[in-house]
C-alpha cells in the first residue's frame, strides 16, 4: 500500500506542479534558514574539549573595592590576582590547576641571515598541557619543577616547528627571546580547540591558540611582556613588582575535578582562603567565591553572540510563516480534491486509509523540502563564511548529525503543517461531493 | 464599499483558509518591522563618524626586541623619518585606534577625591601632531605645544598636566555648559590634575559598542614602550603608494625591530563593524525573502479560491456583473484578510520588540515603522492578488452554463 499511496502521491504533485513548487520551496527556505542559524550556534557551544568538560573548572573571587564594585555588583572579576593565583597554586588543594595569560614576544634570529619572528603566547604553568590534554607530537609538558626554578623552556606549536626547524624533532635544541635562551621540551601536534575555552570571551572565543607555550614565570621574571586584558582598582603602581602585589586582575586560573565531593572541598578551601586575607585587609566585600563549569563560563564571557541568538529566534519564526503557508496551501490542495475523496469514500475507503494516504502526500514535500532545505543550508553558510571571514571556518561545517536532524526537522514540520488539511480532507462528506458531479 | 457584507459573509464560510493567510501575514509583518528597525539601528551606529581622517591614514606596530635598544631615540628617529618622507602630511605614535577594540579608558572627574564619581573616557596618548595627523577639528582651546610633551615610562601612574577633550566629553562633564570646560581643572585617578587646553568637536572611542564612544581625551605623553603604533597621515590619494614605502623605510633603518600589522584605518572600520554588516545582510534577505514567500503563498491560495469557485464566478458574470467587479471583489477580500492579519501583526510586533528590548536591551520601536510595515503589506496584499484576480475576471459567463 506504501507504494501505491508513494505513486498516487507523485501524481498529486506533478499534477499541482506549480503549487508543490512553492510548497516545497517555502519549506527549503524555512529550513535552511533556521539550519544555518542552528548549525551556527551549535558549533559555537559545541564541547571543546569533551572527555574532560565536566572536569574543568575555572576560579572567580570577589577582590574589588568596597564601595564601588566589579560590573555592578553582579559579577566578581573575570581574573584572579597575581598573588591570589599563586597562593591557590601553592595550595594544591584540587587534582590539577593551572593558571595562564596571554603574552607576546619576538622570537630572535641565532643565524644572522634569519629573520626576527613576532609570535604569540601563552604562559602557563606545567599542568596546563595535562589539564587541557594538548596532544603531543614530540617530547611533552615541563616538569612541575620548572615552574618554582625558572628554568627556561618552550613548548612549540607544530607551526612553529614547522617554521624554526622545518618540522623535524626539535627538543633539545633552543630559541632565544630576549636575549635569553629556552630550551624545546616539546612540540604540540595540531591543537586548535572551537571555541578556544581556556582563553574565552567576546571576541577572542574562536581565535587560534598561541604560537608557543612558555613558564608563567617568563612573566613575573618579567622576561615576556604579558598582553591581555587587566582589571585594576586601588593604588596606582608604579613598578612590575607592586603591580604584582596589587588588586589587579589579569590572571586565568583553572582546576580540575575527578568528583563533585572534591569541587565542595574546593569551595570551602576557597571560603577558608578569603577569610584567612581578610585578616591582611582584603577582600571588604560580600563573600562572591565562584567555580565555574565551562558552560557556564562561556555563557558568563558572552561566548555566544547575542546577535546570533538573536538571528536564530528570527530564523524560526522565518520557518514559523514558512509552514502557515505550508498548511495553507495543503488545506486549498485536499479541500480542492474533495469530489476525488467523496468518491473514494463511496467505494469503500475508510477514513484511515484516506489519512494515510494524505499524509505520505504530505511527508513526500516535507522530504523534498529538506533535502533542498540542505542545500540552502549549505549557500547559507557559505554566506557566512564570506560575511564574517576567516574566522568562521571552523563554524560553519555540517556534520551528519546536523544534516539528520535537519531532515527530521523539515519532515516533522510538513507532517504536522498536513495534518490539519488532511483530517479536513478525510471530513468531507461523501453525498455531498457525489451529489455535485 | 457595496460587497462588503457579502464578501465577509463568504469569508466566514472558509475561516480556516482565510485565518491562515491572515496569520502568515501577521508573522510576516512581525518578523519585517522589527528586522527592519534593528537593520536602522545598526546602520545608524556605522554612520557615526570617527572624527578622524579614515581615507588617507593607516598605521603600524613597531616591535623592539634588541636587547641594549634607545627607545626614546628610536622613536624621534622615526618620526622624524617618517614625517619627512615625500607624500606624509603628519605621523604621531599612539597607543591605541579609533574603532580598533583595543585602548585604554580612565574615570576623569571634576573634583579631587576617590569618593567622587568619574565619567569614563578613552585615552589617547600623543604628541603634538596629532590634531594633524587625526585631522581633528579643534573647535577652542589651542594645541599642545612641543614643550607640554612627557614620557611616560611602562608602570608609570603619574599624568601629565594638560589635557584635550571631545565635546562629547566636555558635556559630560559639565553637563550644565560644555563650552565652560575649557580652562577648568579636571582630575584623574582619583586626584591627578589636568588643565583642559583645547575641545575637539569629535573623536570615537576605540570600542564601537561602548555608550560612551564619543568621549575621548587627548594626553601629552610619548611612551617609552618596547612595543608602539605608528598612526600616519597622507596627502589624499597616496596611502596605498607610501604603505610599503614607509614599512621598507623603517624595516631596513633598523634591524632591533619588527615591523608588522600595517592596517589602513577604512580596514579597521569595516573588521570593527563586520557583524553589524553581515547581521544586516542576513536581515536584509530573510525580509525579502519572506515577503515574496508570503506574496507567492497569496497568490497560490487566492488561484486556488478561484479554481473553486470559477461557476459561481461565471453565474455572477452572466446575471451582469462587470470584470472590474470581479476583480475588485477578489482585492477587497484579500484586503479584509490583510487587515486582520496586520492588526494581529501589529500586537505580534510590538511584543516581539517588547521582547528583544528586555533580552537584548534594544531601544523600543517607533512608531513610524509600524505605519510603514502596514502599508507595505497591504501593499503587497493587493499586488499579489493582481494575478488571481484579473484570472478570475476573465472567466467567461459560459461558464455558468456548462456542466450542470
Amino acid at each position: 500500500m506504501f507504494f501505491y499511496y508513494l505513486r498516487l502521491a507523485r501524481i498529486s504533485i506533478l499534477r499541482h506542479w506549480g503549487l508543490s513548487l512553492l510548497m516545497v520551496t517555502a519549506i527549503a527556505l524555512g529550513i535552511g534558514a533556521a539550519m544555518t542559524t542552528v548549525t551556527v550556534n551549535y558549533l559555537m557551544s559545541a564541547d571543546p574539549i569533551p572527555s574532560k568538560s565536566h572536569a574543568l573548572h575555572t576560579i572567580q573571587l570577589d577582590n574589588w573595592d568596597e564601595s564601588n564594585p566589579f560590573k555592578e555588583g553582579l559579577e566578581p572579576p573575570p581574573f584572579l590576582t597575581y598573588r591570589d593565583a599563586k597562593n591557590l597554586l601553592s595550595a594544591k588543594k584540587a587534582q590539577r590547576q593551572t593558571m595562564h595569560t596571554a603574552a607576546k614576544a619576538v622570537i630572535e634570529p641565532l643565524a644572522e641571515e634569519d629573520l626576527p619572528l613576532y609570535v604569540t603566547v601563552r604562559a602557563n604553568t606545567a599542568d596546563f598541557f595535562t589539564m587541557f590534554e594538548t596532544p603531543f607530537v614530540y617530547g611533552g609538558p615541563w616538569q612541575k619543577e620548572v615552574d618554582d626554578n625558572n628554568d627556561l623552556v618552550v613548548v612549540l606549536s607544530e607551526k612553529i616547528n614547522e617554521r624554526l626547524f622545518a618540522g623535524e624533532n626539535s627538543v633539545g635544541k633552543s630559541i632565544k627571546i630576549n636575549g635569553d635562551l629556552y630550551k624545546v621540551v616539546g612540540v604540540l601536534a595540531n591543537w586548535q580547540p572551537k571555541p578556544r575555552f581556556y582563553h574565552v570571551d567576546k571576541v577572542k572565543a574562536f581565535d587560534d591558540s598561541e604560537d608557543i607555550f612558555l613558564p608563567f614565570t617568563a612573566i613575573t621574571r618579567k622576561k615576556i611582556n604579558f598582553d591581555d586584558n587587566s582589571y585594576c582598582w586601588g593604588p596606582t603602581t608604579d613598578n612590575w613588582q607592586d603591580y604584582l602585589n596589587s588588586e589587579c586582575a589579569w590572571v586565568h586560573f583553572w582546576v580540575e575535578f575527578n568528583s563533585p565531593a572534591e569541587k565542595q572541598q574546593y569551595r570551602d578551601f576557597l571560603n577558608g582562603y578569603v577569610e584567612e586575607q581578610r585578616l591582611y585587609g582584603r577582600f571588604k566585600r560580600p563573600n562572591d567565591n565562584r567555580i565555574n563549569t565551562l558552560e557556564q563560563w562561556f555563557k558568563a564571557r558572552e561566548v555566544i553572540n547575542k546577535d546570533n541568538n538573536m538571528l536564530m529566534a528570527m530564523a524560526f519564526l522565518f520557518l514559523g510563516v514558512c509552514l502557515l503557508n505550508t498548511v495553507g496551501l495543503l488545506l486549498a490542495k485536499f479541500l480542492g480534491k474533495s469530489p476525488e475523496i467523496g468518491l473514494r469514500q463511496a467505494l469503500g475507503a475508510s477514513k484511515s486509509t484516506l489519512f494515510y494516504q494524505y499524509m505520505v502526500e504530505s511527508a513526500c514535500i516535507g522530504v523534498m523540502g529538506g533535502l533542498l532545505g540542505l542545500l540552502f543550508t549549505y549557500l547559507g553558510l557559505a554566506g557566512i563564511e564570506v560575511l564574517y571571514g576567516e574566522k568562521m571556518k571552523a563554524l560553519v561545517t555540517l556534520d551528519a548529525q546536523l544534516v539528520i536532524f535537519a531532515i527530521l526537522l523539515s519532515v516533522a514540520a510538513t507532517v504536522i503543517a498536513g495534518l490539519y488539511p488532511t483530517w479536513r480532507a478525510c471530513n468531507v462528506a461523501p453525498a455531498n461531493q457525489l451529489k455535485s458531479q | 464599499m457595496l460587497e462588503s457584507g457579502l464578501i465577509i459573509r463568504a469569508l466566514m464560510r472558509n475561516k480556516i483558509g482565510a485565518l491562515l493567510i491572515a496569520l502568515q501575514i501577521a508573522l510576516t509583518m512581525t518578523i519585517m518591522v522589527n528586522a527592519i528597525f534593528m537593520i536602522q539601528d545598526r546602520q545608524q551606529q556605522m554612520a557615526r563618524e570617527s572624527g578622524i581622517n579614515e581615507e588617507d591614514t593607516f598605521y603600524l606596530t613597531n616591535t623592539i626586541f634588541a636587547q641594549d635598544y634607545n627607545i626614546q631615540v628610536g622613536l624621534q628617529t622615526d618620526l622624524n623619518a617618517i614625517r619627512k618622507t615625500p607624500g606624509v602630511v603628519d605621523a604621531i605614535q599612539i597607543n591605541a585606534i579609533p574603532l580598533s577594540g583595543g585602548g585604554w579608558s580612565s574615570g576623569l572627574q571634576t573634583e579631587p577625591g576617590e569618593d567622587k564619581d568619574g565619567i569614563g573616557t578613552a585615552i589617547y596618548m600623543v604628541d603634538d601632531h596629532a590634531i594633524n595627523a587625526l585631522d581633528l577639528e579643534l573647535i577652542a582651546g589651542t594645541n599642545f605645544s612641543p614643550s607640554d610633551i612627557g614620557w611616560r615610562l611602562p608602570a608609570q601612574s603619574a599624568w601629565p598636566a594638560k589635557v584635550i577633550i571631545t565635546q562629547a566629553l566636555a558635556n559630560s562633564l559639565f553637563p550644565d555648559n560644555g563650552q565652560s570646560a575649557l580652562g577648568k581643572t579636571v582630575y584623574i585617578s582619583n586626584n591627578q590634575p589636568m588643565q583642559v587646553i583645547g575641545i575637539i568637536k569629535n573623536l570615537q572611542a576605540p570600542w564601537n559598542g561602548w555608550s560612551g564612544v564619543e568621549r575621548s581625551a587627548l594626553v601629552p605623553f610619548q611612551m617609552e614602550s618596547r612595543s608602539g603604533r605608528y598612526f600616519i597621515r597622507t596627502e589624499p590619494g597616496r596611502r596605498d603608494e607610501l604603505m610599503p614605502v614607509i614599512e621598507s623605510m623603517l624595516a631596513n633603518s633598523d634591524k632591533g625591530r619588527i615591523i608588522r600589522r600595517l592596517s589602513t584605518m577604512e580596514e579597521t572600520r569595516e573588521q570593527s563593524y563586520r557583524q553589524h554588516n553581515a547581521t544586516n545582510k542576513i536581515l536584509m534577505t530573510v525580509v525579502s525573502t519572506l515577503t515574496l514567500i508570503t506574496a507567492f503563498g497569496i497568490v497560490g491560495l487566492a488561484i486556488f479560491s478561484i479554481n473553486r469557485r470559477t461557476k459561481q464566478i461565471g453565474t455572477r458574470r452572466a446575471l451582469g456583473a462587470t470584470r472590474w467587479q470581479v476583480m475588485r471583489y477578489f482585492m477587497v477580500e484579500n484586503f479584509f484578510i490583510s487587515a486582520v492579519g496586520i492588526t494581529i501583526g501589529i500586537i505580534g510586533t510590538v511584543s516581539l520588540n517588547y521582547w528583544l528590548v528586555n533580552k537584548f536591551n534594544m531601544t523600543p520601536l517607533g512608531f513610524e515603522l509600524i505605519a510603514l510595515g502596514v502599508v507595505t503589506l497591504v501593499i503587497v496584499g493587493q499586488l499579489a492578488v493582481l494575478y488571481p484576480a484579473r484570472k478570475a475576471a476573465l472567466i467567461s459567463p459560459a461558464t455558468a452554463t456548462r456542466t450542470v
